[in-house]
C-alpha cells in the first residue's frame, strides 16, 4: 500500500521533470489540478438540544486531492486526516494517510485506471462507487479499470477490485472482489444512416459479480450454505425523440442472502423508467420504480452506507429549505418499495399579466411510494425465500407522499422572492428519521424567501420557515438573515425554534451564525451556535448528524 | 510511515510549485441528447468560456445562471463568450435536467456529469463554482460560491480578457 503510494508519489516528480524538460507550447506542460478541505468543530455540552461531547471535545477532518496531468498519463493521490472524525462521519474512520491514489493511461480508445477509480454503468442499478466527501461516503474500488472503445458509438467497460470500507491511516478494504463488465452503443453513431435522424437511442447492458468465501448458516435447524458468488444482469434503453426522452432499466440478482433481506434466498429485481418533455419555458416528467431485494454489498454482512455495489436513490425530490430538507427526507428501502413521481416546471411569459416583467417560474413535484405488494408463502419456501410478490403494484403500507409547489418571481432589479409550500407524509417507521415517534408524520411546510438587493454589489435575504404537524416533534420556525458583500463576504443569523414540542423543555431556540470570505478558489466559513440535530443529503445520499453547540471552521480551496 | 507521508508531501509541494494549471482534464461527458463529449475538446473559437459547475437541488447555482442568463446576450456580443453549464446532478435527479433546463430558458451547452468525475478532476469541492477560459484554452480564474453581484466581477473579468 505505502510502496504503491510512493510509486505514484514518483510518477509525479519524473512528471515534473519530463514536463520542466519540454517547455514551449501548453500541451506539452503538464497540469496540476486539486482540492483542500479542512473542517473544525468544538462541541460545548448543552443538554436541552441534546448535544454529544466527543471526550476529544472537538474534531477535525482534512483532505487534500492532487491530481497531474502530462499528455496522455494521469496520476492522483489523496491524503486524509481524521483527527478524530467530525461527529456525523463514520466515528471509525481514524488517523492520517493516503485515502486514495491511482495512475491513469488515457489514449484515444484505451482508458485505463490502476488503483482507486470511481464508475457507474448505466443508471446505477447494478454498479456506481463514489466518492462524496461532504457526508464521509466513499466506496472507491481498488483495482483496475479499462475502457475501451473499439470505434465511435461503442464504449467497453470491465472493472475488478475491492470496495473501500474503512480508514485508519490508510485504506482498508472489504472482504469481497467485486467483477463487472458494461457495454454501450449509442445507434446513431454506429448506423451511419441514422447520424443524423431526429431519434437518438442507446442501447447498454451490464454484468457484475462479487465473490466473498462462503459459510454456512443455520436457521429453525436447517443448514444453509452461503454462496460464494452472486451476480447481476441489469439492461437498459434510453430515446431521445425532438422534445421528448426517455429512460429505463432493468437489473436481475440472484443468490444474495444478506443482512438486509435477512440471509433469505430470494432474488432481487429492479426497474426503473423516467420520461420528460420540455420545450422553451415548460418541462414536465413522470417516472416510475420498482425495487425488490436489492441491497447489494461487497460484503454480505455490511449494512447502512457500507460498501454498496450499486446505487437506488429514492424518488423524492432533493429538497433545498432547511425544514423541509433535514426531517423527513426519504431514503429508498432497499429490501422492496413501489414508487411513482411527476413534475412540473413552467415560466410564465415575460410581460404575460402572471409573468410580469421578469417572468413568473412555477414547479410542482409530487411523489408517492409505498410497500411492495407481497404475501406469506409458508413452511420451508418461506425459510428460504422470505415472502412472493404478487404484481408490480403498490402494497398496503404507505412509505410516504410528498408534494410541493414553488414560486418565484423577481419582481423588479432590486426584489425577487420565493416561495415554497410542502406536503408530506411519512412512515418514521420504515424510515427511521426519528427517535421520538413511529408512525405516518402528516406535515405541512411553507417557505417564503426574499431577496433585496439595494446597491449592484450589496444583498440582504431573507427567510421564513414554518412547519406544521401534530405528530413527532411538533411544529417548528426557521427565520435567517443573509448580508452579502459580493465577492467576498457574507453574513448570516439563523433561529430554529420548536415551539410546538409536546415536551416543554424542548421548546429550545436553536441560534447560529457564520461569517464567509471567498477569494476566487477559496472560502472559509466561521460559524457559532447550536445546531439541531438532521438528516443531511447530498445528490442521492442522506446521513443524520447529532446535535452540537460550538464553534465550526471550513476550509476549502481549489488550485 | 511519518518519514514516507513526510516525502510525499515535499514531492506534492515540489509538484505544486512548478506545475502549470492551465487546460482542461480530459473526461467523458454526456450532453442533453446523450452524446458523448470529451471534456478536452471544449472550446470556442479562440473566444472566452465560462464552465460553471451546477446541480438541480443546489440553489445558489440556480440563482447565478438564472443571473448570468439575464446578461449573457449583451456578454455575447461584448467579448463572444459561451457558457457551459456541467451540472453534477446524479441518478436521483439527473432526468430533471433538461426539462428544468428548458423550463427557464437557459441558451447553455448543458454537460452531464453524473459520477463527478469532472468535478473531482478539476477540484471542485461543492457547487457552484465557476471558471474561466482564455481563448487558449487556460483556466485564467475561478470562483466558488454565488452571491447576487457577482456577475459584475465576471462582467469585468470577461472585460479584461477581450481588451
Amino acid at each position: 500500500m505505502m510502496r504503491f503510494s510512493i510509486a505514484v508519489a514518483s510518477l509525479l516528480l519524473c512528471a515534473k521533470s519530463w514536463s520542466q524538460e519540454q517547455p514551449g507550447t501548453t500541451e506539452n506542460k503538464g497540469q496540476l489540478h486539486g482540492n483542500v478541505q479542512a473542517l473544525f468543530q468544538n462541541y460545548n455540552p448543552d443538554e436541552a438540544i441534546g448535544a454529544q461531547v466527543p471526550d476529544a471535545k472537538a474534531a477535525m477532518n482534512t483532505f487534500g486531492n492532487f491530481t497531474y496531468t502530462y499528455g496522455q498519463f494521469t496520476a492522483g493521490v489523496r491524503f486524509e486526516s481524521y483527527q478524530n472524525a467530525i461527529l456525523g462521519f463514520p466515528n471509525r474512520f481514524k488517523g492520517s494517510g493516503i485515502g486514495s491514489r491511482y495512475v491513469r493511461y488515457n489514449a484515444d480508445n484505451l482508458d485505463i485506471t490502476v488503483g482507486n477509480f470511481y464508475e457507474q454503468f448505466g443508471n446505477g442499478l447494478s454498479y456506481r462507487t463514489y466518492w462524496e466527501p461532504n457526508l464521509g461516503i466513499d466506496n472507491a474500488m481498488d483495482g483496475v479499470r479499462i475502457i475501451f472503445k473499439p470505434f465511435k458509438g461503442v464504449a467497453l467497460k470491465a472493472v475488478y477490485g475491492q470496495q473501500r470500507y474503512d480508514f485508519d491511516s490508510r485504506i482498508i478494504n472489504s472482504a469481497g472482489i467485486v467483477r463487472g463488465i458494461d457495454g454501450e452503443v449509442s445507434l446513431n453513431e454506429v448506423v451511419k444512416p441514422w447520424a443524423e435522424k431526429p431519434l437518438k437511442v442507446t442501447l447498454g447492458g451490464s454484468f457484475v459479480s462479487k465473490y466473498q468465501s462462503g459459510e454456512t448458516f443455520e436457521r429453525d435447524s436447517s443448514v444453509f450454505n452461503l454462496p460464494n458468488n452472486v451476480g447481476a444482469s441489469a439492461g437498459r434503453l434510453g430515446v431521445v425523440y425532438k422534445n421528448f426522452q426517455f429512460t429505463g432499466e432493468y437489473v436481475l440478482k440472484i443468490n444474495d442472502p444478506n443482512a438486509d433481506n435477512g440471509y433469505i434466498f430470494k432474488r432481487g429485481e429492479s426497474i426503473f423508467f423516467n420520461g420528460a418533455f420540455s420545450k422553451k419555458g415548460f418541462g414536465v416528467t413522470a417516472s416510475a420504480k420498482y425495487v425488490d431485494n436489492m441491497a447489494f454489498r461487497s460484503d454480505r454482512d455490511a449494512l447502512l452506507f457500507d460498501v454498496p455495489i450499486n446505487f437506488l436513490p429514492a424518488i423524492t425530490r432533493q429538497h433545498t429549505y432547511n425544514l423541509a430538507a433535514t426531517l423527513y427526507p426519504y431514503a429508498t428501502v432497499l429490501n422492496g418499495e413501489v414508487g411513482v413521481s411527476g413534475e412540473l416546471f413552467y415560466t410564465f411569459k415575460k410581460e404575460s399579466a402572471l409573468g410580469g416583467k421578469y417572468g413568473t417560474y412555477v414547479s410542482l413535484n409530487v411523489a408517492a411510494v409505498n410497500s411492495l405488494d407481497t404475501s406469506h408463502v409458508g413452511g420451508r419456501d418461506e425459510l428460504i425465500n422470505g415472502y412472493e410478490v404478487n404484481s408490480f403494484g403498490f402494497g398496503d403500507t404507505k412509505f410516504v407522499r410528498d408534494v410541493n409547489l414553488e414560486i418565484r418571481k423577481k419582481i423588479n432589479k432590486a426584489w425577487s422572492v420565493n416561495f415554497i409550500h410542502y406536503y408530506f407524509e411519512f412512515n418514521t417507521k420504515v424510515t427511521p428519521v426519528t427517535q421520538d415517534f413511529k408512525g405516518i408524520v402528516y406535515a405541512n411546510i411553507d417557505v417564503i424567501d426574499v431577496q433585496y438587493k439595494f446597491k449592484p454589489k450589496h444583498s440582504i435575504r431573507a427567510e421564513l420557515q414554518s412547519l406544521i404537524t401534530e405528530q413527532d416533534k411538533g411544529n417548528w420556525a426557521t427565520a435567517l438573515v443573509e448580508y452579502t458583500f459580493s465577492p467576498h463576504w457574507s453574513f448570516a443569523v439563523m433561529d430554529q425554534y420548536n415551539y410546538g414540542n409536546s415536551d416543554s423543555e424542548k421548546r429550545v431556540h436553536y441560534l447560529y451564525g457564520n461569517i464567509g470570505y471567498s477569494k476566487g478558489a477559496s472560502r472559509i466559513m466561521v460559524g457559532y451556535g447550536k445546531r439541531r440535530a438532521g438528516i443531511f443529503c447530498i445528490g442521492g445520499v442522506c446521513r443524520a448528524v447529532p446535535a452540537s453547540n460550538g464553534i465550526e471552521i471550513n476550509l476549502t480551496s481549489s488550485f | 510511515m511519518k518519514k514516507s507521508l513526510f516525502i510525499l508531501v515535499a514531492l506534492f509541494a515540489s509538484v505544486v510549485a512548478s506545475a502549470q494549471v492551465s487546460s482542461l482534464p480530459s473526461v467523458t461527458l454526456k450532453n442533453l441528447d446523450g452524446k458523448d463529449v470529451q471534456t478536452a475538446d471544449l472550446s470556442n473559437d479562440g473566444k472566452p468560456m465560462l464552465i460553471c459547475f451546477w446541480a438541480t437541488w443546489c440553489s445558489p447555482c440556480k440563482k447565478e445562471l438564472n443571473t448570468y442568463a439575464d446578461y449573457y446576450e449583451e456578454w455575447q456580443k461584448e467579448t463572444g463568450v459561451k457558457i457551459y453549464a456541467v451540472t453534477i446532478d446524479d441518478q436521483r435527479t439527473v432526468n430533471s435536467v433538461k426539462p428544468y433546463v428548458n423550463s427557464v430558458s437557459w441558451e447553455y451547452e448543458i454537460l452531464s456529469d453524473v459520477n463527478k468525475t469532472f468535478s473531482q478532476a478539476m477540484g471542485v469541492n461543492s457547487p457552484p463554482h465557476t471558471f474561466l477560459l482564455n481563448g487558449k484554452g487556460e483556466i485564467v480564474w475561478q470562483h466558488v460560491g454565488y452571491t447576487p453581484g457577482d456577475e459584475e466581477e465576471v462582467h469585468e473579468q470577461l472585460l479584461k480578457l477581450a481588451h
